[in-house]
């Protein structure tokens, strides 16, 4: 798990590999292990490398034996032993044990149908020296990130964007469509990102460069064929998923590095470490025991340490617990933003971002998660939501209902007071509502569009008239309307909201902050066809989610962890900037550390442009008076932090200082 | 019921629109605040807050409805009913 960075010109003239040291040091922390470049007229590729597998033979870029082929790699094709045989088979001999040249091999011999067999979470650049032709691609899902930016005739390439910036040339502006998009369905519709100069090469798909000329493919795309399993018999289905999940934490255990797994204390996360923790068992007494890694909080209603504690006597597991505070949200919150390179509507990411240093600690660099169960077999509350919904505008009003909808946000404690007749009048759905193809969607995103109140005059003249949930929908299959409304629904988790905020802000950024990479074994590409083939019977019940996940649970974890009805996984919110340790003791020591009400204040929002500072302002003192307690106001408050923490780090102080060495924005904040 | 229709139009405009007297979020007093988006589940408990705070209102679980609570002249209506109906119990 690496970083990766590349130039490539139309001009042999050209003087193109000035930038490129700069930018893969700006990659440091995705690959502290190792640093090279590989060089020729008007080309460059770089690695920083965080070395996993192969730990003496893997450096790159990686050539093929005739030297004409260059690969740069981030990732793991998690395959490439069955992959590597098959090579060998048809004649060629290894020059190193890594995943890389295996890859390269292939690609040598297919081409780009070389992904179609990739097993893996992968961003990769193939430079042809002999063709002049340079080929990125991203893995289905979007695990790994992979940018890119075209400045007149030279196309720039990266893991982060801010070794795109490490190039002068490349311009650093605020798109005021990405950030309409932001604040609708929680990012940049891809391939958008927050700076209008750069483009993100979209999960499942390919660039080509030649000469100058640019194509993107798209290589892959989920499906939702349920009809394939609707008569698959329940026993056979758990066996099936079971063999499926097993495989795929297998070969992700696959490194010449101890391999963790993170712990939540829900059904995803204690399946996946209860099946490494049975690996580790096969491979013999000798074997350490699984470090689990997890997080706790001090309020009850985040915590979940009880239900960890539970999987980890169950599995016998080495566990660690790191308890996170909201003062230690507040103060890792700027480089949290630093490495999401996006503003936030949430928190969250700020306990992973220090959960992946406490791993790193402890001398581990590769961990398992339960990311994308959710998402694959049917686990969100927006699912059930979407149910009720259509049921309550269908049959009309049942005070039954409402009791379903307490039930289902037992988090909420302001949804527990209202009345039926209240909850009716926020839940039912309007009749043009329920016709639409994104109708699961429609809440979280109207609330969302609600934050857009604090734009500023200009931000809002600037994206007036466009719908960016009209955008959402002219990217859906064309034969989306006639999809279940689950599959509807879990599509635009899986293509939306999965790899342009979870995987990503949530995921390869906080992680790779610290070089630690995760791999996902629910996001295995034969899982989630399985998942996506399943009946709705085998995914929601009633209100019950994940019906068949949790049958292969039942063997695995303990009772209380697979008889548990999912809580999402959430943190302490905006008001810890204004009053669990207040904004004077955010992150530094001293008076000058005071970033929230910097970055907050009128002057600063002003100059800023993108927010209104009246608005700003009232929302501040809201928090200030503890008056601000809905969803709505705190994805506000977090949601123009981050924007005016990614304008301070990448806008206005990115660069460098006097002695000509690359700074950080964070760093430049904390020295003021 | 005005001097309470233009407290609870500033603090609408205060605490859910955040100071916006732009025009943009312009309602009347029949209009209904769920509708407009004004006021979301959150923001009823907000406003129920705020009757409590600021007229010693006691609001029950089951007042709790859209006819007390969806628009200024239906809130105004139901402080005015609240406040008579505590001066009798006071009364009595």
């Amino acid at each position: 798990m690496c970083g990766i960075a590349g130039i490539v010109c139309q001009d042999r003239d050209d003087r193109i590999p000035i930038s490129l040291p700069r930018m893969i040091s700006m990659l440091h922390h995705r690959g502290p292990d190792a640093r090279r470049m590989h060089v020729e007229p008007a080309a460059g590729l770089a690695h920083a490398r965080l070395s996993v597998i192969d730990l003496r033979g893997g450096d790159q870029p990686l050539a093929n034996d005739d030297r004409t082929l260059w690969i740069t790699f981030n990732g793991e094709i998690f395959n490439y032993v069955e992959l590597r045989e098959y090579l060998e088979r048809g004649g060629h001999r290894f020059r190193t044990q890594s995943d890389t040249e295996v890859l390269l091999r292939l690609y040598e011999e297919r081409g780009r149908r070389a992904l179609a067999a990739l097993n893996g979470d992968w961003a990769f650049a193939i430079w042809n020296s002999r063709s002049r032709t340079l080929l990125l691609s991203r893995d289905r899902m979007g695990v790994r990130p992979l940018y890119y930016t075209i400045v007149g005739r030279t196309l720039l390439f990266a893991s982060e964007i801010k070794a795109l910036f490490a190039d002068p040339r490349v311009s650093r502006e605020i798109d005021p469509e990405s950030v309409d998009d932001i604040f609708t369905v929680w990012s940049p519709l891809a391939p958008r990102t927050i700076f209008g100069s750069v483009r993100e090469l979209p999960p499942g798909h390919s660039l080509t460069w030649h000469e100058g000329h640019v194509t993107v493919s798209r290589d892959w795309r989920p499906g939702f064929v349920r009809k394939s399993h609707e008569q698959l018999p329940d026993r056979d289905a758990e066996e099936q998923l079971r063999a499926h999940l097993t495989h795929a934490t297998r070969i992700r255990l696959r490194a010449d590095v101890p391999v963790g797994a993170y712990l939540s204390g829900g059904l995803d996360s204690s399946i996946v470490a209860a099946l490494a923790a049975g690996e580790r068992g096969r491979a013999g007494n000798g074997a350490p025991p699984l470090q689990t890694f997890s997080l706790g909080f001090d309020a009850a209603e985040f915590d979940e340490r009880s239900y960890q504690r539970h999987v980890v006597a169950a599995l016998g597991t080495e566990h660690h617990e790191l308890q996170c505070t909201p003062a230690d949200i507040v103060r890792v919150f700027p480089q949290v933003v630093w490495h999401a390179e996006a503003p936030l509507l949430r928190t969250a990411p700020a306990p992973l971002y220090l959960l992946a240093q406490f791993v790193r600690e402890r001398g581990h660099k590769v961990v398992l998660t339960g990311e994308g169960a959710d998402e694959v077999f049917g686990g969100y509350n927006i699912f059930k939501e979407a149910k009720l919904r259509r049921m309550w505008s269908e049959r009309g009003r049942a005070s039954r209902r409402a009791a379903l909808v307490k039930r289902l946000y037992p988090h909420l404690p302001h949804l527990q007071r209202q009345s039926a007749a209240l909850l009716q009048s926020f839940f039912h759905a309007a009749p043009d509502d329920l016709a639409h193809p994104c109708f699961s969607h429609l809440p979280r995103w109207s609330l969302t569009s609600r934050l857009k109140m604090f734009f500023s005059d200009d931000l809002r003249a600037s994206v007036d008239g466009r719908d960016a949930v009209a955008e959402v929908v002219a990217r859906l299959p064309a034969d989306f309307a006639s999809w279940d409304q689950l599959g509807r629904a879990q599509h635009l988790e899986i293509t939306q909201l999965l790899p342009g905020y979870l995987l990503s802000s949530q995921g390869d950024r906080m992680a790779m902050a610290h070089g630690v990479e995760t791999r996902f074994p629910y996001l295995d590409p034969d899982v989630v066809a399985f998942g996506t083939s399943l009946p709705d019977r085998l995914l929601m019940r009633g209100m019950r989610e994940k019906v068949l996940l949790r049958r292969v649970g039942r063997t695995l974890t303990p009772p209380s962890v697979w008889k548990r009805t999912k809580q999402p996984y959430r943190a302490p919110g905006a008001d810890a900037f204004f009053s669990t340790v207040g904004p004077a003791k955010a992150g530094h020591d001293g008076d000058d550390a005071d970033y929230v009400n910097d970055l907050l204040s009128p002057s600063q929002i002003r100059r800023d442009g993108l927010f209104n500072p009246d608005a700003v302002s009232h929302l501040v003192r809201k928090f200030r008076e503890g008056k601000a307690i809905g969803v709505k106001d705190d994805m506000a408050l977090v949601g123009i932090l981050s924007t005016q923490l990614v304008i301070h780090h990448f806008i206005n102080h990115f660069g460098t200082d006097t002695h000509g060495a690359l700074y950080t924005g964070s760093e430049a904040l904390h020295r003021r | 019921m005005e001097p309470y229709t233009q407290d609870l139009r500033h603090f609408i405009v205060d605490n859910f629109l955040f100071g916006d007297q732009s025009g943009r979020f312009a309602f009347s007093d029949t209009d209904s605040l769920q509708e407009l988006g004004i006021v979301d589940s959150t923001g009823v408990l907000e406003l129920v807050c705020h009757l409590q705070e600021r007229y010693g209102i006691a609001v029950a679980d089951e007042e709790l409805v859209p006819d007390n609570l969806d628009s200024v002249d239906q809130i105004a209506r139901f402080i005015e009913r609240k406040r008579r109906d505590a001066k009798l119990v006071r009364a009595s």
